[in-house]
């Protein structure tokens, strides 16, 4: 079991929604050995699996709150459920905030689990981060560093 | 009684934005509406002026529960259009690619999104704060359908390792055989799920379907054989747009299909109806196990021939690696030409079909796809028609379940239909 891991989440190819994989993939070369970093296209019922790998994990994600793009959300899960709607990916009206609550009835949620998501401006097909986002991407991985 | 309207705004545990409404009058059902609100998505339109060879990876993005399914089509089709034959250890490594998709597809509907409405819970989590063994096992099996797409596709969600011709890369022996470990532990845990879902109490609800299914290709259907029903249609994929059409209604944004303006029914019990006797002998043995019949006209137990559905996918899965042996070349090198190519390949929840007019540079001219979920809307309906006034007397929140569970029969997937739910009751 990893202690510790960060989980990049969304679809590389949906716009806004590939920033959590990117702000994962920047963090690589700057963890702690016993860090695992890894990336996962949100689908509730493996992203379950990744959750029970770990004691403590860092989920990323984009966020549709209808907040300011670019505004970073932090929400500690690990006693609460998410409120924050997330991503784009949902099969089955799956996502990440019905992972962790599976994981939580499961009894497999890490005892720390902390989602950051980054508010989106555009989950449009084939497109890159949108400006307000990828400003944002540098802070999210700090403040991850920081928590470590 | 006068009249009484149930309306389900937007309906759980299925793919994508959809509703119904139903109305009774004199403890009649008046009219039932499957309403799909979804915003169509216009994939056709996508397609046209693309390159052939782009067609699989675009259109595994219609799904992300059924993507194989609509590459195979895409790669199906293309080849019709070539007029070429893959080899027989492709179709083979296809099949497996198939029977991933199933496991992963069907196990999901069953433990997370239907079961729950046996077992008289709200969904999944709710099921699994008392259940945890039995969704635990669901999960685990899924896995395993998710590791031959990971293996043989590249990646669970959107495969990219499959092209018109064949494949970019085919694995070798040995790179199969953990997969073989993994799936005759999945094997056990099938055979397990089928025993468990066969205890479920179903409501005595059977019907005359029109089914209509892949058959006579000596297979249980995956991507091959002629179109058929159990009313006499015996047709191949090119001849499809002669015998099916399909129109819109104001209510949905996915178009309604019929065989010659009658409904009729794709999916599991579709597919298990016309191609029983094709089973493996271990699925065939679960299912007689499991009270099924050579046919199953209750959608309620579709259930059930899901089971057996992914135990039959692990077998077939077993034996198509016990038996391979790496294609020579991973695909075949291709010219394009103008031509019009079709397929028909059975998606988890039913038959899914795909036509492409070619130009001579191998540029997409049209695209046709035709989901199932477009295809049983009519049928499903026609289920609330026909089983609703029967429930008339239960609680409104009860009557509004059971209304919604009979939508989940056949597992629609709104988001491919669009390319669907909401219950709305109308009591009179």
């Amino acid at each position: 079991m990893a202690e510790r891991l960060v989980l990049g989440i969304g679809n590389p190819d949906r716009g806004d929604d590939a920033v959590g994989r990117l702000i994962a993939r920047s963090l690589r070369m700057r963890v702690p050995a016993d860090v695992r970093i890894s990336e996962h296209d949100g689908e509730a019922t493996a992203l379950v699996g990744e959750l029970q790998s770990a004691r403590h994990a860092w989920l990323i994600d984009a966020a549709r709150s209808g907040a300011r793009p670019g505004t970073i959300h932090r929400i500690d899960c690990s006693n609460a459920e998410l409120a924050v709607p997330l991503g784009t990916l949902s099969s089955h009206g799956f996502g990440v905030a019905e992972a962790i609550a599976l994981a939580r009835a499961l009894e497999v949620l890490p005892l720390q689990c902390i989602v950051y998501a980054v508010e989106a401006a555009d989950f449009t097909s084939c497109t890159g981060l949108s400006r307000e986002v990828m400003q944002a991407m540098e802070a999210v991985a700090e403040r991850i560093l920081a928590e470590l | 009684m006068a009249r009484k309207t149930i309306n389900v705004d937007y309906l759980a545990r299925v793919e994508g934005e959809g509703g119904v409404r139903i109305t009774f009058e004199d403890r009649t059902v008046r009219n039932v509406e499957l309403r799909i609100f979804e915003p169509p998505r216009f994939f056709e339109a996508f397609l046209r002026g693309r390159d052939y060879t782009e067609a699989p990876d675009v259109t595994a993005r219609i799904c992300g529960i059924c993507p194989v399914a609509y590459q195979m089509s895409a790669v199906h089709a293309m080849e019709d259009a070539l007029g070429v034959t893959v080899s027989a250890p492709v179709r083979e490594l296809r099949r497996l690619l198939y029977c991933g998709e199933w496991i992963e597809s069907h196990v999901l509907h069953i433990y997370m999104l239907h079961a729950p409405d046996f077992l008289g819970y709200q969904g999944a989590i709710e099921l699994a704060k008392d259940h945890g063994d039995v969704v635990r096992q669901g999960l685990e099996l899924k896995k395993v359908g998710n590791e031959i797409l990971e293996l043989l596709g590249g990646r669970a969600i959107h495969p990219v390792n499959v092209r018109v011709g064949g494949f970019y890369r085919t694995p070798s022996r040995r790179e199969l055989r953990p997969l073989a470990e993994r799936l005759r532990h999945a094997r056990d845990m099938a055979q397990a799920t089928v025993r468990f879902v066969s205890g479920f109490d179903f409501p005595d609800c059977e019907r005359d379907y029109e089914f209509v299914a892949l058959g006579a290709a000596g297979e249980y259907p995956f991507n091959a054989g002629h179109v058929v029903s159990n009313k006499g249609l015996d047709i191949t994929p090119q001849e499809y747009d002669a015998h099916f059409e399909e129109s819109h209604v104001k209510r949905s944004n996915a178009l309604h299909s019929h065989l010659r303006g009658r409904p009729y029914l794709t999916g599991p019990i579709a597919r298990y109806s016309l191609n029983s006797n094709l089973l493996s002998p271990l699925a065939r043995e679960a299912a007689k196990e499991a009270g099924l019949g050579p046919t199953c006209d209750n959608p309620f137990r579709s259930i059930v021939v899901r089971a057996v559905e992914v135990l039959y996918a692990c077998d077939e899965a077993l034996r198509i690696i016990d038996a391979y042996q790496e294609p020579e070349h991973p695909h075949l090198d291709l010219s394009p030409r103008a031509g019009v190519g079709y397929a028909c390949t059975e998606a988890p929840r039913g038959m899914l079909y795909h036509r492409y007019r070619l130009d001579a540079d191998g540029s997409i001219l049209d695209a046709k796809i035709v989901p199932p979920t477009s295809q049983n809307q009519p049928s499903i309906e026609d289920d609330l028609k026909n089983f609703a006034a029967d429930w008339l007397d239960m609680p409104e929140e009860a009557l509004r379940v059971r209304c919604e569970q009979a939508v989940r029969n056949h597992d629609p997937c709104i988001s491919c239909a669009t390319h669907f739910l909401k219950l709305e009751v109308v009591r009179g």
